[in-house]
């Protein structure tokens, strides 16, 4: 017997199913994207780390030891069934309110917020790991919501909703209050939300925003500087703004860029900056298009869905994912108010990274190919 | 992938957003429930596509502005304004300027900062507190402990630090002491304005003078220009302040006014404070006498005796009344403090400062015209000015014939040395009344004022006003070349008992000049003066306060740019000489 590189077509082990029903393109993108994100740290974060006094490669190493786990725990997520999945985003949810409450109480004060909790030596920031699997969670009320009649999985979705929020509000973290909520707005939306209370919605949104300008300062402030840069320190994104056109088509070349010198958070929430600036338009484009496939090729896979649950937890994983992409470029890109918002799998930072691979998994798990009409295994 | 999604947007275009209709009559339970699950995953797919469509915009408008920043170098003036923008933080100069009427400051606003304190930072009060004194001298260690140890994450430890304090409490690094960007008040000139711009508090809110009355206004930032000039206010005080000195005086009021403006030049009340050192006040350097006290002003009213009655045509210069003896009026006897014992002019009347002679011309034009002109000329109402600290006059009620003859001579009502410099400068400016203002008028926006008097008659005081100067009480206040003119006054403060106290007087001297064409009128009065080797042992207002208005006068002419004319051109425009005939004796000594 030849040692066979892949899986038969009749092998029906685990990972030989995995392996024809899983949906390589996105896989495929997954890995592009992981990729571009390692190189980008190495170019990126050595000028932060010695900066802050730490050793040069403090952050690519911490990076590099979370992505394998990461890949690791993404493929062992995409294993789970779509029962599997809603299983472990219903232990999950609970766990990650749990440790939000926890944060709260014990957690330290870092830059005026409340958003990390140290269990066994690792920092945590458990609302990261709560957005997902709020996601699914949703998705699962809504979907039996509307399969069966007397079910108040409306109900029980707006009220996890708000204990969700409420948290997130206290600690506070306006932004990720924010992105939770456009998720569960669009999966409402998906779920059939009538139209009249999509206007609502819009509008009761809208207060919202205006709501958390009147009443956080620093989001005013952010705003302020956004709509008239001359009113305050807009030194990040002017900065990033010029490290895009000296990086022109195509860039000044690995390691030639100035920005990551200068900008704080070049290895996080600017990270496209010292893309542009090193690398061009060319890997620009390259993430841009990687993001996009990814959220299309997933909505597209939904589109042939027939179980309702799976539709509207795969879109709701994928909306969170490219919304989080479109703010962090957005912002960068000084298209809109700065926001402090990893881009993902491209930006440092690991509980980010370990909560997106659990949610990317989650995506492609519910996306493999099933057989049958409506079913879960 | 991007063509497959486009090929089922287009097969979908067709069906909308809504959910499709209910074709369910007529079906079983599961069939009905099956449909029910087609609709609701019909209704996702056409939504998931609405969404697929929205994300792919976002996209293509980020990849676009990649394109604009990178290739087309768009936004390039954009960046370049906010490269240059991009240290410079907002200084936050809130309360505004408040200057004189040549723009010199006198009250400003300097950043500071203030050294507080999140004492849930603080690692340790004791250690902390200890370095804090070291550095801090005026701090008290066992205080700044107490505050570090409070569980609370806002504590002022020290208002206004100078830059160098800054520094070096930094340079401590001690974790939880954070610095708060304020301003401070501050009043370049010490307490030569005191009363008049008052005081904020460490909030910077006014919280008197001034500052109180235009809060708003300062806080806006918009600079307020006032109508007192530097020079003559620190003139005046220096000679208050000589006078206060000299005669072992317990205060002093100084007012210089504009006769035809109503502007004040000038306003001192001593003693005074400085509102740099709020925390030095008490409520007696606090008072402003000049408009918050009210005095009875004694022999300057009768400056406005004389006006009324010549203005009610009941006297002339010409009159004569008999001063030989005292005048008696039911258990009240008037009489001369020294007196002449003869029939005298009206002229004379003002120079030898007769009571019993005003009493005469005040019984002959009568209550009613005395009540109607004083009213007019702004005595019975309360001032009308700019500061919050205004004091409302003493008026007799019922007003009897006996007041009448009190008041003719300042006795019996009680005003604002404020009221009197305004009802002098309608006597000497044409007749007309103009209200007393702090803020300089715009040129050419001064008020019109009322006319209060005839023109003849404030000719007339004008000649009378500078005989007095010349052969009379005011003689003192003579100053060679500005042709002073004025009256003086020496009232007996009412002591605890309400009987008059002959010790402790209220002098003053009220003058105006120059008199053939008055630009000024100027009053100085002296509290409860003691007499000197020098005067002879006399405190009245011609030997205390006259000489203090003449030094002022003197040395602010020049600043004011008053010309300086012979007496032979003063003259042509007001003659005096011929007044000369009227009188017994033109060198008769100071009478009050």
């Amino acid at each position: 017997m030849s040692v066979s590189i892949g899986f038969g077509r009749t092998d029906t082990s685990i990972l030989g199913e995995w392996w024809w029903t899983v949906d390589r393109w996105l896989l495929a993108a997954l890995a592009a994207l992981i990729a571009v994100g390692a190189m980008l740290i190495l170019a990126a974060s050595p000028a932060v780390a010695e900066r802050i006094g730490a050793d040069s490669f403090h952050f690519v190493r911490r990076q590099f030891m979370f992505l394998p786990l990461c890949i690791v725990v993404m493929l062992a997520v995409s294993l789970l069934s779509p029962r599997g999945v809603r299983r472990l985003a219903a232990i999950g949810l609970l766990a990650a309110i749990l440790l939000m409450i926890l944060t709260l109480l014990i957690g330290p004060e870092i830059k005026g917020a409340t958003r990390w909790i140290n269990i066994a030596g690792i920092s945590l920031q458990p609302s990261e790991f709560a957005k997902p699997f709020f996601a699914v969670v949703a998705a699962w009320m809504f979907a039996e919501a509307r399969e069966s009649n007397a079910f108040p999985g409306n109900m029980i979705a707006c009220g996890l909703y708000a204990v969700v929020a409420s948290l997130l509000l206290l600690q506070p973290d306006v932004g990720m209050t924010l992105v939770l909520s456009a998720v569960f707005f669009a999966q409402f939306f998906l779920a059939g939300l009538p139209l009249a209370l999509v206007v609502i919605c819009i509008m009761a949104g809208v207060a919202g925003v205006i709501g958390a300008y009147q009443s956080f300062p620093h989001v005013a402030s952010r705003v302020d500087r956004f709509l008239d840069p001359s009113s305050g320190d807009s030194y990040q994104v002017a900065t990033a703004m010029q490290a895009f056109k000296k990086g022109g088509f195509f860039g000044l070349g690995p390691g030639e860029g100035r920005v990551k010198a200068v900008l704080p958070d070049a290895h996080t929430d600017f990270i496209m900056a010292v893309a542009g600036e090193e690398f061009g338009l060319i890997l620009c484009l390259v993430v841009v298009g990687l993001f996009a496939f990814i959220v299309l090729r997933g909505f597209a896979r939904m589109l042939h869905e027939d179980n309702l649950f799976v539709l509207l937890a795969g879109a709701g994983l994928l909306v969170q994912f490219g919304l989080q992409a479109v703010i962090n470029m957005g912002s960068t890109l000084h298209l809109m108010p700065t926001k402090g918002m990893t881009l993902p799998f491209i930006s440092y930072g690991g509980s980010s990274l370990l909560a997106l691979a659990i949610a990317m998994g989650m995506v492609l798990a519910l996306s493999r190919r099933r057989f049958g009409t409506g079913g879960l295994q | 992938m991007i063509g497959r999604l486009a090929t089922i947007i287009k097969g979908r275009a067709a069906t909308a957003l809504a959910p499709p209709r209910d074709p369910s009559r007529g079906m079983t339970e599961s069939q009905r429930a099956e449909a029910q699950r087609r609709r609701a995953i019909e209704t996702g797919r056409n939504r998931l596509l609405f969404t697929g469509i929205m994300f792919t915009l976002a996209f293509a408008v980020i990849a676009g502005r990649m394109v604009d920043l990178t290739v087309l170098k768009g936004g390039e003036t954009q960046v370049r304004q906010q490269a240059r923008m991009a240290r410079t933080a907002p200084l936050e100069m809130g309360r505004a300027d408040i200057v004189d009427r040549n723009g010199v400051v006198l009250a400003t606003s300097l950043p500071t900062v203030s050294l507080y304190a999140n004492a849930n930072e603080v690692l340790d009060p004791e250690e902390a507190a200890a370095k804090l004194v070291r550095v801090l001298p005026d701090l008290s260690r066992a205080d700044v402990q107490a505050r570090l140890s409070a569980p609370r994450n806002f504590v002022y430890l020290k208002r206004n630090l100078t830059p160098r304090e800054q520094y070096e409490v930094n340079a401590l690094g001690i974790p939880g002491l954070y610095f708060e960007r304020g301003e401070r008040r501050i009043y370049p000139h010490g307490g030569l304005f005191s009363h008049v711009l008052g005081l904020t508090d460490i909030d910077n809110n006014g919280i008197a003078g001034l500052e109180k009355t235009f809060d708003g206004l300062l806080k806006s930032g918009t600079p307020l220009r006032l109508a007192l000039d530097a020079r003559v206010q620190t003139v005046m005080r220096n000679e208050l302040l000589r006078a206060v000195e000299t005669f072992s005086a317990i205060g002093a009021i100084g007012m210089v006014m504009d006769v035809h403006t109503g502007e004040i030049i000038s306003m001192v009340s001593l003693p005074d404070f400085d509102p740099n050192n709020p925390g030095a006040t008490t409520a007696e350097n606090m008072f402003n006498r000049a408009t918050l006290g009210v005095y009875e002003m004694g022999s300057t009213f009768k400056l406005l005796n004389t006006a009324i009655a010549l203005d009610s045509g009941k006297s002339t210069l010409q009159s004569v009344y008999d001063a030989s003896k005292p005048l008696r009026v039911a258990r009240f006897t008037i009489s001369d403090f020294h007196g002449k014992n003869r029939p005298l002019t009206v002229p004379e009347v003002l120079m030898h400062s007769s009571n019993i002679a005003s009493a005469k011309m005040a019984i002959d034009y009568g209550t009613e015209t005395q009540r109607a002109y004083m009213g007019a000329l702004g005595m019975l109402r309360t001032a009308a000015i700019e500061l919050p600290e205004v004091g409302s006059p003493l008026v007799p009620s019922p007003w009897r014939e006996i007041n009448t003859m009190t008041i003719s001579y300042g006795h019996g009502i009680a005003v604002t040395p404020l009221q009197v410099v305004t009802g002098v400068s309608a006597l000497v400016n044409g007749g007309i009344l103009r209200p007393a203002t702090l803020v300089k008028h715009e040129p050419g926006a001064e008020p019109a004022g009322q006319r209060v008097l005839k023109e003849q008659t404030s000719y007339q005081m004008r000649q009378l006003m500078r005989l007095t100067v010349m052969g009379g009480s005011g003689s003192m206040s003579e100053v060679p070349g500005y042709h002073v003119g004025g009256k003086t006054g020496t009232a007996e403060k009412l002591g605890a008992g309400g009987t008059y106290r002959r010790k402790s007087l209220l002098s003053s001297f009220i003058a105006a000049f120059p008199m053939h064409d008055p630009r000024y009128v100027v009053l100085a009065m002296i509290d409860e003066p003691q007499g000197t080797k020098e005067t002879f042992g006399y405190a009245t207002g011609g030997w205390t306060a006259a000489p203090a208005v003449g030094r002022v006068i003197s040395q602010i002419g020049p600043m004011l740019g008053v010309p300086s004319t012979t007496e032979d051109q003063a003259e042509a425009v007001l003659p005096i000489r011929y007044l000369h005939t009227l009188t017994k004796s033109t060198a008769s000594a100071s009478t009050e």
